[in-house]
Formats: C-alpha cells, sequence, structure tokens
C-alpha cells in the first residue's frame, strides 16, 4: 500500500518506536523503585527505632516494707477507701530511699518518676509485702533506659554496668505503652490517652459526617433538580474537599469553641471539626457510588411500583453502599492522620489521663507524635517512632477493612 | 377472531415533549383487554415513549411532559388524584434488556408483592412467588435454586424473571418495551409463547422493531413514524392490505 516509503526506512521507524517503548517502560520501573525506596527508608526507620519504645528497662529494686512501717491495714486495701489511704502511704519516698539504700546516693535517679507506682501496685497486688522484704521490678529512668539500649551517655552506661553486675537489669515488654498517657518522664509514656482520644474523636466525626454526607450526596443524586443553585453547590463541595484542613481547624476554633462556648481540648469538639472536613470526601465518593447504580435497577423498582423512597433505600443504597463505605473509610483514614486542625482547637494540651468522656481534655495521636517530636529528652525519641508505629498499623487497619468491605460486598452484575 | 372490543386503556390526543422536542404527536388508540397491541415503526418513531406514558414512567425523565388524555378503565391516569405508585400496580412493565435487581430469584419476585402488601405470611409469599414464575414458565427451571442470584440466569431466563417480578403484583396490563431484542432466537421464541399464554389474563401491549414478531404475537399492530401513528387496526389486515403509503413502505422494507 505505502510502497512510496523504502523498507530499510520502516525497519528505522520501527526501532525507533520500540526504543521509546522501552524507554518510557524504564521511567516508569524507575519511578515505582523510587517511591518504593522512599517507602521501605520511611518503614525501615521506624521499625528500627520503633520497636525501642516497644520495650522496657526495669530495675529490680529491694524494698524493706516491715522496716519502713507504712500506715497501711494489709486487710483494708481494697475500694475507694483503700486507694486513699494507699495514694497517702508515702510510696514515693519509700521508694526513693529502697534505691538510695540499694544503689548509693544517686540511686533514686537510676529510676523512674513512676517507680513508685510499680511498687505501690505490688502491694495492692499482694497486701502481705507488708510484713517483708521483697524485689519489685520498677521502670528505669530513662537515660538509664536508653543507655542500656545501647545509645546512652558515659556516665549512664557506667550506671547500668554497675546494675548488670548485680543481675539487677532487665529489658521487659513496655505493657505501660498500651496503658498509659502522656508524661513528663519519658520512662513513663504511653499510647493509650492519645490512642483513646483519637477513637473517641473519630467516633463523632464518623457519627457526624456519615449520615449527613451520606444522605446529601442522595438528596443530590436522586432528589435534587439540576440548576444553577445544584451546580453551585456542586462546586462548593468540591472546592470543600481541597480545603487546607488548617482552615477546617480555625472554623472549628470559630464557631464551636467562641461561638458555641464547647470545652477546649475536647474531642467532641475535634470529631465536629474533622466531620467538616470529611462531610465533603463522603458526599463526593457517595454521589460517584450512587452515579455507578444503573438506571435500568431504578427503572425495574419503580415499574412494580416502588415508591421513590423505597427505590432509594432498597436498591440503591444497598448497591452504592461498598463505594460509599470505602470513600467514608478513607476520608477517616485521613482525619485519623490530621494534625492541623486538632492543634487549632487546642487538643495539643499535656493530657497525663486517657479521656473517659467525650468532652474531658483530650489528644490525638498525630497530635501525640507531634508534641513529642518536640520534646528536648533523648527518652522521647523511641516513644515517638513507637507511637508513629501504632497510628501506621491502625491507618494499615482501616484501608484493609475498606479493601475487605469493597471485595465483600460488592454486587457483580 | 370475534373475541369482544372491551378496552382497558384509551388514549385520546397524547402529545409528549422533552423539552422542546415533541416525540409523539398527536396520538389516539386503544389497548384492549384480550387482544395484545403490537407498536411497531421505525427506531425513533416514539414506540418506546408512547408506552412510557402507559404507566408514567416518563414522569422519571427531567424535563419530559404529557399532554392529552390517558384513561385506565375510565380514570384519567395523569389526574391529580391518581397514584403512580397504585397505577404501576396495575400496569406492569418489561424492559428491553433484561434488568433483575441483583438479589435471589425469590427476591426478585417476591419484591413487588411484599412492598404492597400482597402477602400476609410467609406461606402466602411463597404462594405468590411460585404462581407468579409458573405463569412466566419458569418454575421448572428454578425451582431448585431460588436462592441463586437472578443475575447468574441466562438473558432469555433473566428476562422470564423480569416478566415473573411484574405478574407477581398481580396487575391488569403488561407493557414490554421490545423484551426480546437482546435475546436469541430460542429464548425469544419462549417469551413469544409466554406472550400467548398470558393473553385475556393481562392486557398486553409490545413493541417491537420486528414485523414477523408483531404477526406472530400480536392481533393489533399500531404503526408508529416521526411520533405519529399513522394507522392501527388488525394485525393480519395491516401487514396484507395496509391503509396507507407508509406503513406499506415500511412492512415491504422500504426503510426500517
Ligand atoms: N430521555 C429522553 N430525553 C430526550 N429525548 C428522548 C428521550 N428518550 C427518547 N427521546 C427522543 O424521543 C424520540 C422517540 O424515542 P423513543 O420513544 O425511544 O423511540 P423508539 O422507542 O421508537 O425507538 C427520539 O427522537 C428520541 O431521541
Ligand atoms: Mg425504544
Amino acid at each position: 500500500m505505502n510502497s512510496a516509503v523504502p523498507a530499510d526506512e520502516r525497519r528505522r521507524r520501527l526501532r525507533q518506536r520500540h526504543a521509546a517503548e522501552r524507554r518510557f517502560r524504564l521511567a516508569g520501573a524507575a519511578a515505582v523503585l523510587i517511591s518504593a525506596g522512599f517507602l521501605l527508608f520511611l518503614l525501615a526507620t521506624m521499625v528500627s527505632g520503633g520497636l525501642r519504645g516497644f520495650t522496657r528497662t526495669q530495675i529490680a529494686l529491694p524494698v524493706d516494707f516491715a522496716a519502713a512501717g507504712l500506715p497501711l491495714d494489709p486487710g483494708q486495701l481494697e475500694g475507694r477507701e483503700g486507694a486513699a489511704s494507699l495514694a497517702g502511704a508515702g510510696f514515693e519516698g519509700l521508694t526513693d530511699h529502697a534505691a538510695i539504700a540499694a544503689f548509693g546516693p544517686h540511686g533514686a535517679r537510676l529510676l523512674s518518676d513512676a517507680a513508685w507506682i510499680s511498687v505501690r501496685n505490688a502491694v495492692r497486688r499482694d497486701p502481705s509485702l507488708l510484713a517483708r522484704r521483697a524485689v519489685i521490678q520498677v521502670p528505669a529512668a530513662s537515660g538509664i533506659d536508653i543507655a542500656f539500649k545501647g545509645r546512652g551517655t558515659p556516665e549512664a552506661e557506667a550506671e547500668v554496668a554497675s546494675l548488670a553486675r548485680r543481675s539487677a537489669i532487665s529489658s521487659h515488654f513496655n505493657a505501660a505503652l498500651f496503658s498509659a498517657a502522656d508524661s513528663t518522664d519519658a520512662a513513663a509514656v504511653g499510647v493509650w490517652g492519645a490512642l483513646k482520644g483519637s477513637l473517641l474523636t473519630m467516633a463523632v466525626t464518623l457519627g457526624l459526617a456519615f449520615p449527613v454526607g451520606v444522605l446529601a450526596a442522595l438528596y443530590l443524586e436522586e432528589y435534587a433538580p439540576r440548576n444553577r443553585w445544584t451546580d453551585l453547590i456542586e462546586v462548593s463541595i468540591n472546592n470543600l474537599a481541597a480545603v487546607p484542613s488548617i482552615i477546617f481547624g480555625l472554623l472549628g476554633l470559630a464557631l464551636f469553641l467562641n461561638t458555641l462556648g464547647l470545652p477546649r481540648s475536647a474531642p467532641l469538639v475535634g470529631g465536629l471539626t474533622l466531620a467538616l472536613m470529611t462531610m465533603p470526601v463522603i458526599v463526593i465518593a457517595g454521589r460517584n457510588a450512587i452515579k455507578g447504580v444503573p438506571p435500568s435497577i431504578r427503572d425495574a423498582a419503580l415499574a412494580v411500583g416502588a415508591s421513590p423512597v423505597q427505590v432509594v433505600f432498597h436498591h440503591v443504597l444497598p448497591l452504592a453502599l461498598p463505594g460509599i463505605l470505602t470513600g467514608t473509610i478513607i476520608g477517616m483514614a485521613r482525619a485519623l492522620g490530621e494534625t492541623a486542625p486538632l492543634l487549632m482547637i487546642g487538643m495539643r494540651a499535656f493530657v497525663a489521663a486517657p479521656p473517659d468522656r467525650l468532652t474531658d481534655p483530650a489528644t490525638a495521636l498525630p497530635v501525640q507524635i507531634f508534641l513529642w517530636s518536640d520534646e528536648v529528652n533523648r527518652g522521647f525519641v523511641e516513644k515517638t517512632s513507637a507511637a508513629i508505629l501504632v497510628l501506621l498499623f491502625v491507618l494499615l487497619a482501616m484501608n484493609g477493612l475498606a479493601v475487605y468491605l469493597r471485595n465483600r460486598l460488592e454486587t457483580r452484575w | 377472531m370475534t373475541l369482544p372490543n372491551r378496552s382497558k386503556i384509551e388514549a385520546k390526543g397524547v402529545s409528549v415533549f422533552y423539552g422542546d422536542n415533541q416525540a409523539i404527536r398527536d396520538v389516539s388508540l386503544n389497548i384492549d383487554q384480550d387482544r395484545v397491541t403490537a407498536f411497531i415503526g421505525p427506531s425513533g418513531c416514539g414506540k418506546s415513549t408512547f408506552l412510557r406514558t402507559l404507566n408514567r414512567m416518563n414522569d422519571t425523565i427531567a424535563g419530559a411532559r404529557v399532554e392529552g388524555e390517558i384513561r385506565l378503565d375510565g380514570d384519567d391516569i395523569y389526574a391529580s388524584g391518581m397514584d403512580v405508585v397504585e397505577l404501576r400496580a396495575r400496569v406492569g412493565m418489561v424492559f428491553q434488556k433484561p434488568n433483575p435487581f441483583p438479589k435471589s430469584i425469590y427476591e426478585n419476585v417476591a419484591y413487588g408483592a411484599r412492598i404492597h402488601g400482597l402477602a400476609r405470611s410467609r406461606e402466602a409469599l411463597d404462594a405468590v412467588v411460585e404462581q407468579a414464575l409458573t405463569r412466566a414458565g419458569l418454575w421448572n427451571e428454578v425451582k431448585d435454586r431460588l436462592k441463586d442470584s437472578g443475575t447468574a440466569l441466562s438473558g432469555g431466563q433473566q428476562q422470564r424473571l423480569c416478566i415473573a417480578r411484574a405478574i407477581a403484583v398481580d396487575p391488569e396490563v403488561i407493557l414490554m418495551d421490545e423484551p426480546c431484542s437482546a435475546l436469541d432466537p430460542i429464548a425469544t421464541a419462549r417469551i413469544e409463547e409466554l406472550i400467548h399464554e398470558l393473553r385475556g389474563r393481562y392486557a398486553i401491549a409490545i413493541v417491537t422493531h420486528n414485523m414477523q414478531q408483531a404477526a406472530r404475537v400480536s392481533q393489533v399492530t399500531a404503526f408508529f413514524h416521526m411520533g405519529q401513528l399513522v394507522e392501527h387496526g388488525d394485525t393480519a389486515q395491516l401487514f396484507t392490505s395496509p391503509r396507507e403509503e407508509r406503513t406499506k413502505d415500511y412492512i415491504t422494507g422500504r426503510y426500517g
């Protein structure tokens, strides 16, 4: 056909085309490798730094309870009164004295500030201790902890060596990480307070953003007339999804704290603020999922006499649900990792107790990570990495759930 | 054939507009209770549009407007007192492409009966489903797998399932919009057979672009062209001795 083009010319073009394709493939592979490399680097640093945060160093502290003569009745340590008498019994002094007696004049500095809590808990578990001497495992001070994990100062290393000679130092799983909240002592901090704050915040976000987002999506797709107003609303929602999150924080500050007078630092306010941010994401995902339901299904339902509401709730919504849920979980995952808006509404306060109610002061995981990364004390470095690992794990679990739900609920036509 | 020509639906001076575009021009036509009425005509002439006015499915299209008068058993279906949901329960519809719900076969058939409260107990509902599937000629094929998805059936079975779904609501009229256009010849023959069996129990109007099919299944044929009803009457007569030139051109294949 195209005999005007000589054969060798055609071959040359073919070679060029193949070379171009090869170059393009290589560039693509390189791009994938680079991003995979960054991801691996991130994971490797987090895991190598963070895993150390999951263990903690303990010191075997001999305590002579009998000699100390604490003002406690071994038979009455239960309940509210027991707690009160334990609180007033002076365990802090006892622990300091025991440390000095066991490890010399600097002994008290080897222990975490929270060491006395371990002593107190040991007594609560076993009141018979009060009548004798016992060896209690207490958390080491942050500096000792770091030195035992191999990165301490020379002085701390020396202390660790002398403790090790007496077999008084050992490494354990750091259960406190999952039961404690923030603390001034790096050895005693835990992520549970921040995690619980995040969970409460997410509950509020989901409870508000999901129903409102889904109803808005349903209304816009199924009921709203197509006119300039709905076009305007559509554009606004799309823009809202692209607004930087700190702006939502300012909005939350102005609206919920200043105007409505809700408590600062509360998961309630954090959840409401993040809901503002998540709603547009759910609306957009919801509309796309609803658009994806074939019109023939609506026709089929209408033709057997289903009312428009029945069409929506019996057919459209169930079929759109996998898409809506996927969008919701992705929006929630984004909200979970959000820091800036929470800083604006005061969820950056130092909170030493996990929140129990939606109005208790609380912080959230990403904010906690931000706060710890800002600490001067070196003991916080590994805790920061550990908290990041916990956050990444929760995010991974959420994304996994999204994939599972999509595969599970998806209808095959 | 001397069946009583009792009219189930009477359309008088019906025009349909999509925005400014007029798709149906002043059509007057009756659908008989006991005779199958076929709508034929070239693609885009308004057959589907006219059919959809009969159960007000055009209401769902933004910008669609219907003028004129359509009476079902003498009641104006576009009157303000007419409930669309009830109308569609009385006038069922089967679509061009089989569109079963992505639910079980049982649920597909039971759905209409359930939302209209036609069955008070589980047993009554089972009976409705069995009767509808039997009338649609599908019972023997699916009775052992009622829990399977309706979308897993073959195309012809899906279309009969859709017919069963319409029947389960106990309608008076069944409208079919090219019900066989997506089916192979054998499945088509089964549906045509089914239409014969359903005739008399339900008033039936069927759109088809296939003239042989119109000749096989209908007793009355209406020929549409460019939104107008050119001619209608006894099927045999219309195909053998059409009154209008345009009808003759169409049935002799001059355009289509
Ligand atoms: N939903 C719609 N919106 C606008 N115009 C339509 C719509 N449906 C059909 N029409 C127009 O109405 C005319 C008749 O269409 P239709 O009734 O589908 O024809 P047929 O079923 O005979 O092929 C065509 O010109 C078509 O373009
Ligand atoms: Mg059509």
